[in-house]
């Protein structure tokens, strides 16, 4: 493990390992713990021609996509978890605005199978899904091949291998061994997928209690590329032990997004205008804040890992 | 059905329900699958189980009701938290014995499409599978959930996102899909359809003050009609007691 702290700021983070024309994995924790504030950096530093990498993805990709800085996803579901339709998107797919996009259209288990080849570091992993259905017949990653040992035809998932994984944690030490609990979804698989890994974490730790759950360590820190100490990055999903879904943010944005330019108002409002994480949750209010926090907290029972 | 004591998404929730065995292992998705599931624990299926797709598995239903399976409220008290291909496996192993899905299409074969949609002759994008075309090839049931009219309920679908029964005889085996998969039942506002030998959707039952005529008037190809054609049965008493504990608002049932 390196000596040197990974820690920085979310700015630095982007600047330094997202360039335009990477490809990134971001929500993929589904509903929970969707990186937001690191999804509006990118919309502030202006990268463009992205591919965005996710199972399902939440308004997080409607909103790069509607700041025109994608040129391509890569999902199974693309929408807004609370209201369906995600506006930006349909623009984009529907009329090229603000720019055409390519979308190859995944499942949630194809995806899952592609980081996981990736992460085992092998170019397909084979699967009875998709078989029969326009999903794969239209997306070049998954083909169809005949079992080497048995009388079957399977499909092959192609390893995909994101340039950059965003990932959110509960807690990281300065390294970047990190703690998730909670919605997984396919966190693990896309870390070690990935060539880097960019943990955003509401708390920053000592690394001794790190290792004393280590069964909790589901990022380990020599995959970490930087570390951003960022509390309430994930608003407005959840991170569980930390705040609540802000349900009527997901409803707000579907009303407020609907037409182009009611979406660059909210583009301004809530991204472009303010300059970090700490004023956009100014930006939200104390009193709306105050209502996400946990009301009823519930420790695990602590384990025991001595001998 | 002005005069009836309960609402037709009431009706449908329940029949939904009734498609959990208990014991069953469930995919369950959003809003009134989850509800329905929620009811079939309380009734007659204390022993199924949940699964989602984040990788969450429930042996108690979540304390209150859901917007996400991923809500803070439905990790707290879940049996295991879990990664998706822990519960993807499950399901390609054919462990899980049924699974709910909406769909903004369905078609005579009981194929769905969530990912292209028409409207007024426009092609429209929708959010496409998420875990929708895994259930549907993988799970041993399969039951679709949504509101009968011609647009949706079409002779073939624009785009299968979710394979039913494709084009019908042996179609399933053919494409190397899983023995003992595909839908069992579509669950409308107006009746439940179920699949013959050949894999073509029939007529099941038509809700309570509903004609077939109204049925078929709605459908977008000649459905078949059962010889032995049922009411569905409303919802019972300790059905419609426990739904309106849980949802006292009709926030899902409206």
């Amino acid at each position: 493990m390196s000596a040197e702290s990974k820690l920085m700021t979310m700015q630095e983070a982007i600047e330094r390992h997202v360039p335009s024309g990477s490809m990134v994995l971001l929500g993929a924790e589904l509903e929970q713990m969707i990186p937001f504030a690191a999804g509006h950096e990118l919309i502030r530093q202006g990268r463009r021609d992205l591919t965005l990498v996710g199972p399902i993805s939440d308004i997080l990709f409607d909103q790069l996509i509607g700041a025109g800085c994608v040129s391509r996803v890569m999902a199974a579901w693309v929408g807004n978890a609370s209201a369906g339709l995600a506006y930006c998107f349909r623009r984009a797919v529907e009329s090229g605005i603000p720019r055409p996009i390519d979308v190859v259209d995944y499942s949630n288990f194809t995806m899952a199978l592609a980081l996981h080849a990736a992460a085992l570091g092998v170019p397909f992993l084979p699967t009875y899904t998709t078989l029969g259905s326009d999903l794969l017949q239209k997306n070049g990653n998954l083909r169809e091949f005949s079992s080497p040992v048995s009388e079957e035809r399977l499909v092959a998932v192609r390893s995909l291998r994101p340039d950059v994984a965003i990932l959110q944690a509960q807690r990281a030490d300065q390294f970047g061994n990190a703690h998730k609990w909670g919605s997984l979804g396919v966190a693990v698989d896309g870390a070690r997928a990935a060539r880097k890994v960019i943990v955003v974490t509401e708390e920053v730790v000592d690394p001794s209690l790190i290792a004393s759950d280590p069964n909790r360590t589901l990022l380990p820190g020599f995959l970490v590329a930087a570390v951003v100490n960022e509390p309430w990055g994930a608003h407005p999903s959840p991170v569980q032990g930390y705040y609540g879904r802000d349900h009527a943010f997901f409803a707000e944005y579907h009303e407020q997004t609907r037409e182009l330019r009611d979406f660059e108002d909210w583009l301004a409002r809530w991204i472009l205008q303010v300059p970090d994480r700490k004023e956009y949750m100014n930006h939200l209010g104390a009193g709306r804040i105050e209502n996400l926090r946990v009301r009823q907290h519930a420790f695990t029972a602590p384990a025991d890992f001595g001998y | 059905m002005p005069d009836e004591p309960y609402s037709r998404s009431e009706l449908m929730v329940v029949a939904a329900a009734r498609e959990i065995a208990d014991g069953d292992l469930v995919f369950v998705g959003m809003r009134l699958p989850m509800f329905a599931f929620l009811v079939a624990r309380r009734t007659h299926a204390p022993r199924a189980i949940a699964l989602y797709e984040s990788g969450i598995l429930r042996q108690t239903p979540a304390a209150e009701l859901l917007y996400t399976m991923g809500d803070p409220g439905n990790l707290r008290g879940a049996t295991q938290c879990g990664q998706m291909l822990d519960v993807m496996g499950l399901l390609q192993q054919g462990r899980v014995d049924v699974g709910f899905l909406g769909a903004a299409e369905v078609d005579r074969f009981g194929n769905l499409n969530t990912t292209w949609g028409r409207r007024n002759g426009q092609l429209q994008r929708l959010p496409g599978s998420g875990g929708a075309c895994d259930i549907a090839c993988l799970a041993r049931r399969t039951v679709v959930l949504l509101v009968h009219d011609r647009s949706r309920l079409c002779e073939r679908v624009e785009y299968v996102t979710s394979p039913g029964y494709g084009t019908g005889n042996g179609w399933r085996r053919a494409q190397g899909l899983p023995e003992g998969s595909g839908p069992s039942a579509v669950i409308t506002t107006l009746g439940v359809l179920r699949f013959g030998n050949g894999g073509e959707a029939y007529l099941a039952s038509v809700h309570p003050g509903v004609g077939v005529e109204e049925v078929l008037a709605n459908t977008g190809w000649t459905l078949c009609v059962a010889d032995d054609l049922d009411e569905t049965i409303p919802p019972s008493g300790p059905e419609l007691s426990v739904m309106r504990e849980i949802d006292p608002h009709h926030f899902w049932t409206r």
